[in-house]
């Protein structure tokens, strides 16, 4: 039995690894885990970016259809993204919610005035507490929200023009559609 | 006309490749010299094949031909010219050819370099290193064609990522490749072995100065990335326990207690089971390296190759190489006769704690780097593992390490007793606890202290062996720089890669404990304190470079009212791929290392300036490189070379 295991470790340590790579392969990092498609929003208390005595919990989306972009004064993918949500503002086909993350509220608020405030609201969320329990990884990050108030999809790295027509500007249309 | 003559060299190459491994198998087995000798000719017609592709991909880039998708995606015409060239291995296709290049060199070397071999062996280790070559020219073929064509040409190139477009990166991944791949004759050799049945001094020795090889060309890329991660990517941090970083870290760990295995076997005739096994865990390794980064399971900074179809392909060609090496050793493994008793106080035994501590570092750096992908596997949760776990579990077994690499060395090879070396260690020791406390006083850090203190011990340790080989002090000083002289090579590798060790350790110890830094707006004319140093704004100006545009902020730095250096920093706007990087600017001295960065901002609020004081740090890679300077000083010992003499029975370790 020694012998036998004395021969063959290595090739059973391999084999372990290999089942948890395989595994991990099959895991698109950029994808919603599912676990969290069609759940409801996290709960959530958090301040509104401009007025601190303002609070907001998750029921803020319920009624409509939202794309939720986390972002970050010091994130400078966040920049290059901007346009983008500058003119999906301006078209006003979606309510466009901000979550301003590992932020201070004066940056924040300055980063906005500098580059324009596309959102319908901002939401601030300095330590992190929303964007942990949406599973954040990296800003910019955007999250489609039904009616209902449900997690539908998510969409890591920036929004550009091929993202939006070929993937967001489809699905918030289906959304819509729902009863 | 020249993308398709490259795309004909490989698809070539691929037939010539597979001959390579099939015919001088068959021969090894049939015992038919001719066939055995064909190997050595495929292998040099490999190489010429692949070297032509890479050439003709180089041409594409630098003539801007973007009707090569490639060139396209990575080039630009206003890219300048060095770029141009490097950008050949920026990315995912041409890394993997340039990957495959450097196999097809190193299995060309083994007929040159190999004469002195038992026929069948090395006809057998180049089959080996075809049917690597094989896997891999069929990923390139099949999944990532470096000379697919666009249709329509595109008027200009996307750009390289302006990250990518710095000299640090266009000697970095050749280096760290020259040491994967290196670490595939090992590897071809020990599966060569296995086979053969076979493992024996004559196997060591020949092979040592190839691991000796690998590990020095591994060394240098892993220090020139820390180096570049350090001014370009402007982290402030010479090592910050990146996925990519750690995948680059683990072979160079494993291949460095292959080296010493490898001498155990070389001179003991033990350790071979062992040493198969290092040998296919360094390179298997390497593979992974090369996999993570390429298949995005980990994500991180480097990854900027995406794409898990690919991840598929390695995955499998990674498995079916490691599993068959494994396996063929499970075939053998109990047929492997350990031959003497190990004697722990002895260089042996110092040897084979040296191999324990160094896999146990491996283990711990390979479950910080996948240990939040088993999470990930089995509850959903994502993680990350940061530098705390790292600084806990690392640097005391690298504290270790360095305490029997201090003492080993001194020991003699299958028995000795420690009384013997009292008074050389209670010197020694002495200056541990009086560096520990002078500095742990001073620098008010008792850690920081005993980690310098160790350092020293370190270095003191391998001066007291060289001192015991040459004998100083008991015999008259003039003999003893006769008998220094007279040493082999191998004694001053020895001697810079241990003392690189000690100034290394050291160099860390400095920056890790005695580093500050500071952030904050500055407008111009502004300045931020830092210890004794102030960094005053001087001013900003706006301008337009080749492929970018740029801010540029000149920052002096004063100590007491004197000026010691005025450096410059900048943040760049690359229009091509809409990316913005930072210059961080860098006042490098023997002694410390002031480090300014310039942010966001503008002229009315000002801007944010990072500042940094980084003790020592420029020690860390000058230890480093000391290291990889040793590996080829040791490669020129004569021993290495004049060897079919030594070609004796007696030194044969059966495997039957």
């Amino acid at each position: 039995m020694a012998r036998i295991f004395r021969a063959t470790w290595p090739l059973m340590a391999l084999l372990f690894l290999a089942i948890l790579f395989a595994f991990g392969l099959t895991r698109d990092p950029s994808v919603l885990p599912s676990e969290m498609i069609d759940r409801a929003m996290p709960e959530f208390e958090l301040t509104d970016l401009y007025r601190p005595n303002v609070v907001y919990t998750q029921d803020l989306l319920l009624d409509d259809v939202a794309l939720i972009n986390v972002f970050g004064s010091w994130c400078i993918a966040c920049e290059v993204e901007h346009p983008k949500l500058m003119a999906l503002s301006r078209m006003g086909d979606v309510k466009l919610v901000g979550i301003d993350w590992r932020d201070t509220r004066e940056k924040g608020q300055r980063w906005l005035r500098k580059n324009g405030d596309p959102y319908d609201l901002v939401i601030f969320d300095e330590d992190s507490r929303l964007a942990i329990d949406l599973g954040v990884t990296g800003a910019p990050e955007s999250f489609l929200v039904d009616k209902e108030g449900r997690i539908r999809y998510k969409h890591v790295g920036i929004i550009t023009d091929d993202v939006w027509s070929n993937i967001l500007s489809p699905i918030i249309n289906d959304l819509k559609a729902e009863e | 006309m020249i993308a398709e003559l490259g795309h004909v060299a490989l698809i070539l190459a691929f037939v010539v490749t597979l001959l390579q491994f099939a015919i001088p198998m068959i021969g090894a087995r049939r015992n038919d010299v001719r066939l055995m000798l064909f190997g050595d000719y495929a292998a040099l017609a490999q190489l010429c094949l692949i070297a032509f592709a890479f050439t003709a991909l180089i041409s594409i880039f630098v003539h801007s031909d973007f009707s090569v998708k490639l060139a396209a995606l990575h080039s630009h015409s206003q890219t300048p010219f060095i770029f141009k060239i490097t950008g050949v291995w920026a990315n995912h296709e041409g890394s993997i050819l340039l990957w495959v290049l450097i196999l097809s060199v190193y299995g060309a070397l083994v007929p040159v370099f190999g004469r002195s071999l038992p026929l069948s062996l090395k006809a057998r280790a180049i089959s080996i290193q075809g049917l690597m070559g094989l896997g891999f020219l069929a990923f390139i073929l099949f999944t990532s064609n470096p000379f697919e064509r666009l249709i329509p040409v595109p008027t200009d190139g996307q750009g390289l990522n302006p990250l990518l477009q710095d000299i640090g990166l266009a000697i970095h991944p050749p280096f760290l490749y020259l040491g994967y791949v290196g670490l595939s004759m090992p590897f071809a050799f020990a599966v060569a072995a296995l086979i053969e049945g076979r493992v024996d001094a004559v196997w060591a020795k020949w092979l040592r100065p190839w691991v000796l090889l690998a590990w020095s060309f591994l060394t240098i890329g892993i220090t020139l990335g820390s180096f570049w991660a350090y001014y370009e990517l402007g982290w402030g941090g010479w090592w910050m326990w990146d996925p990519v970083e750690n995948v680059s870290f683990m072979p160079w760990l494993a291949a460095t207690a292959l080296l010493h295995s490898i001498m155990v076997l070389g001179t003991r005739h033990s350790m071979a089971s062992w040493t198969i096994l290092l040998s296919i865990l360094a390179f298997s390794l390497s593979l992974i390296g090369t996999f993570v980064v390429r298949s995005g399971i980990l994500v991180s900074v480097h990854s900027f190759a995406v794409d898990p179809e690919r991840g598929v392909f390695i995955f499998a060609m990674l498995l079916a190489t490691i599993g068959g090496a494994l396996g063929l050793y499970a075939l053998r493994a109990n047929t492997l006769r350990a031959r003497s008793s190990l004697n722990l106080v002895s260089k042996d035994g110092a040897l084979v704690i040296n191999n324990l501590l160094l896999i146990a570092a491996t283990i711990t750096v390979f479950l910080g780097t996948f240990y939040p992908l088993m999470v990930e596997t089995f509850t959903g949760a994502k993680i990350s593992v940061g530098a705390p776990y790292f600084n806990m579990t690392f640097a005391p077994l690298m504290s270790l390490l360095l305490i029997f690499m201090a003492v080993g060395p001194l020991l003699k090879w299958r028995s000795d007793s420690l009384t013997k070396y009292k008074s050389t260690l209670r010197k020694g020791v002495i200056a541990l606890v009086l560096i520990a406390v002078i500095f742990g006083l001073f620098g008010k850090s008792g850690l920081g202290g005993l980690s310098l203190g160790i350092a020293a011990f370190l270095a003191f340790g391998t001066l007291a062996t060289v001192g015991k080989k040459i004998r100083w002090g008991e015999v008259p000083k003039r003999e003893s720089w006769g008998l220094l002289r007279a040493q082999p090579a191998a004694t001053f590798g020895f001697i810079g890669a241990h003392i690189g060790m000690a100034i290394f350790a050291a160099g860390v110890t400095s920056i890790s404990v005695w580093e500050s830094s500071d952030l904050r707006e500055l407008k111009v004319g502004e300045s931020i304190a830092l210890g004794h140093y102030e960094f005053t704004l001087n001013d900003m100006t706006p301008g337009e470079r080749e492929n970018y545009q740029f801010l540029g902020a000149n920052i002096s730095i004063t100590k007491g009212g004197a000026n010691i250096s005025d450096v410059y920093t900048e943040r760049r706007y690359y229009p091509v791929r809409e990316m913005v990087t930072t210059e961080a600017g860098l006042h490098l001295s023997p002694t410390h290392t002031l480090f300014a960065a310039i942010g966001e901002g503008n002229p009315d609020t000002g801007w944010i300036v990072r500042v940094n004081h980084h003790p020592f740090v420029i020690w860390i890679w000058i230890g480093a490189l000391l290291m990889a300077l040793a590996g080829f000083v040791s490669l020129c010992d004569r021993r290495f070379r004049h060897r079919s003499g030594e070609k004796t029975r007696s030194d044969t370790l059966v495997i039957s």
